[in-house]
């Protein structure tokens, strides 16, 4: 297995060198120059062989590339230059908002989607089945913010109970410091994630719900209750590993439109903002940062499957 | 075509799954005879399955209310008229007016134009390179494999709408360009599915025995190994349309996709929100709506094909 966790690694290392290349290419097919981009398009011609001396940027390809990647290894992704501040401060300032958003959304789309799919799989071709199958869905064929849009609708222009606006405080004590404006984009993301979860809990539960060592819990007498939380679910969490690990990239885009829709101020609505306004450093940085997260949700699901699932064999 | 004149072979008849019914369904018929009964399982599909017919009628549907519709409805959707601003439902505008003054109804018309073009056009050029691509990764196998499942890995590894973004904050979007991006941003699903079948097909008995007979590897992938994973490639089509139109959907949201006076839903709906609070209901929900309805009816298609054609595909 340490071969396998290995041989892993290494296969992620190769698509994040990948991905940097890609980036690299993505910055350099930007109209005219990359000096141009960043210091304006009224830049005399001097101007913009300076800012190419500084930046390096009168240097062959190759030679960008690498010292392009010598910084990403060392953590710097770059300097927006409309924000005179560097994109690592950038997200680390927005990232523990974030971490809260997700975080919390996530949790909650687990404690939703594992019991419902259980449920499912024990009253399959049910009436119950059919209407939790029917809900996942519409919400799966609906656009994300369509959602939070509906959920605005009802509960902040019709009822007024809750804001329609995430809290504004762009620190973590701030955000936290307002619950009530959590509650619509954490809802948005928990049943949108939810979906994104729950077809695939219910057919992982029915195929549980098949083995034989349920059926041997079955013939020496269980009960119904101990069976599904002692065998089924612990048996049925396994998978979940691998589910929030691939699910990850569309966990992030979905966190991305939240943060637009109720303007919460994370990293999704950083780059947002960047995009929208032509800031490419963060726009940039941030495309490295998702990519990273996003083999290292792989890489973390793959690992932790063989460790915990014995029965799966790697040679 | 060519082939169809030849006799059938016992080995064409080895053939399993789509090959096998085919086969038995047009005895003494060649390969494209063989490829034509592929098309008629899936037509069958239709006939058979509710969920499958429920999804085309509401597609077809669609289809006409967009394409068809502004004919019996022309409106203008490109001059703003300041004259007939937010104005409710009323007979003059069966949903009412938008913000600068289109018609809601017509303006639903001419953005689903671009809403289902997109999405059908990047479902088949992004399923015909994948398959492609899936096909030749998977019969080749080996380092071919490994390096071309290795840039799948890496396209992948930034979700496609942070992706696209970026592409689209360098460039202005195009009705074409949006193809083009989104179609090389969703053949790594079809790719990675070929491949997997591609991997279980081409070790069968039919297909060493084309080799015995010296069948080169061209003839081997377009003649037996395309054909027999096409089921799979149907049914993930079907998905694909439904995932590109709910990413139009997004992009024009977030105001990354065609700019105006071009009408998108999701470009309505970005309008709309500004009139939530004002209760502008019909600037909103019916774009919302329009949005759902067909791509619920993709999925429709997709899960009813999925079950007809016995495709064992994981959706999501």
């Amino acid at each position: 297995m340490t071969g396998y966790i290995l041989r892993r690694i290494g296969q992620a290392v190769i698509v994040l060198l990948g991905v940097t290349i890609l980036v690299f290419i993505l910055q350099h097919l930007l109209p005219g120059s990359i000096a141009r981009a960043i210091i304006g398009p009224r830049a005399s011609a001097s101007q913009i062989a300076a800012f190419n001396r500084e930046y390096g940027l009168d240097r062959s390809l190759p030679v960008q590339y690498f010292s392009f990647l010598g910084q990403v290894v060392h953590g710097n992704l770059g300097y927006s230059f409309k924000q005179n501040t560097s994109v690592g401060a950038i997200v680390i300032h927005d990232l523990p908002n974030d971490v809260i958003l997700v975080g919390t959304s996530l949790v909650l789309a687990l404690l939703i989607a594992i019991p419902v799919g259980i449920m499912q799989a024990v009253r399959r071709d049910k009436l119950t089945d059919y209407a939790a199958t029917g809900v996942s869905f519409l919400l799966y064929s609906m656009p994300s913010y369509l959602l939070g849009l509906l959920l605005i609708a009802v509960f902040a222009v019709n009822l007024r109970i809750l804001p329609a606006e995430a809290p504004q405080e762009p620190t973590i004590a701030g955000v936290l410091s307002d619950p009530a404006g959590l509650v619509l984009p954490v809802a948005t993301l928990t049943l949108v994630t939810c979906a994104l979860f729950s077809r695939y809990m219910r057919s992982s539960a029915i195929e549980s719900l098949a083995q034989d060592y349920i059926r041997t819990a079955r013939a020496k007498g269980l009960g119904q209750v101990a069976i599904l939380t002692r065998h089924l679910l612990r048996n049925s969490l396994i998978p979940v590993v691998t589910l929030v690990g691939i699910s990850l990239p569309g966990i992030l885009t979905f966190g991305l439109i939240v943060e637009e829709l109720f303007n919460f101020p994370g990293v999704g609505l950083a780059y947002f903002n960047a995009a929208v306004n032509g800031d490419y450093p963060v726009v940039f940085g941030v495309t490295v940062l998702v990519a990273l997260a996003t083999v290292a949700g792989n890489l973390f699901a793959d690992i932790a499957y063989a460790i915990l699932d014995p029965r799966v064999r790697y040679d | 075509m060519t082939d169809s004149r030849k006799p059938a072979g016992a080995l064409t008849m080895a053939g399993a799954g789509v090959a096998d019914q085919a086969a038995a369904a047009a005895p003494g018929g060649g390969n494209a005879v063989r490829q034509d009964a592929a098309w008629r399982m899936i037509l069958r599909a239709f006939t058979e399955n509710r969920l499958a017919l429920t999804g085309l009628i509401m597609v077809v549907a669609v289809a006409l209310f967009c394409f068809a519709g502004p004919l019996l409805w022309p409106t203008d959707q490109v001059h703003t008229n300041p004259l007939q601003v937010n104005k409710p439902p009323s007979a003059q505008h069966p949903l009412g007016t938008t913000s600068l003054g289109y018609d809601v109804l017509g303006r639903l018309m001419v953005g689903g134009q671009s809403s289902l073009l997109v999405g059908i056009a990047v479902a088949v050029m992004a399923t015909g390179f994948g398959v492609f691509y899936g096909v030749i990764a998977g019969y080749f196998g080996g380092p071919v494999d490994s390096v071309l499942m290795r840039i799948v890995d890496i396209v992948l590894a930034v979700p496609v709408v942070y992706l696209f973004i970026d592409l689209a904050s360098v460039f202005k979007p195009t009705l074409l360009l949006l193809i083009v991006v989104l179609s090389l941003l969703s053949w790594l699903g079809p790719a990675r599915l070929v491949r997997g079948e591609t991997l279980s097909l081409r070790v069968r008995e039919y297909v060493q025995a084309v080799k015995i007979m010296g069948g080169r590897s061209g003839r081997i992938i377009f003649r037996h190994l395309v054909p027999n994973t096409m089921g799979t490639i149907t049914v993930n089509a079907t998905f694909q349309v439904a995932d590109a139109i709910l990413t139009l959907a997004v992009l024009s949201y977030l105001g990354f996709s065609l700019p105006p006076p071009a009408a998108t839903w999701g470009g309505m709906l970005q309008d709309g929100v500004n009139f939530l609070y004002d209760g502008y209901w019909w600037e909103v929900y019916p774009a919302g709506l329009m949005i759902v309805i067909t791509v619920v009816a993709f999925n429709f298609i997709g899960d009813g094909l999925r079950d007809s054609l016995d495709v064992r595909l994981q959706r999501r």
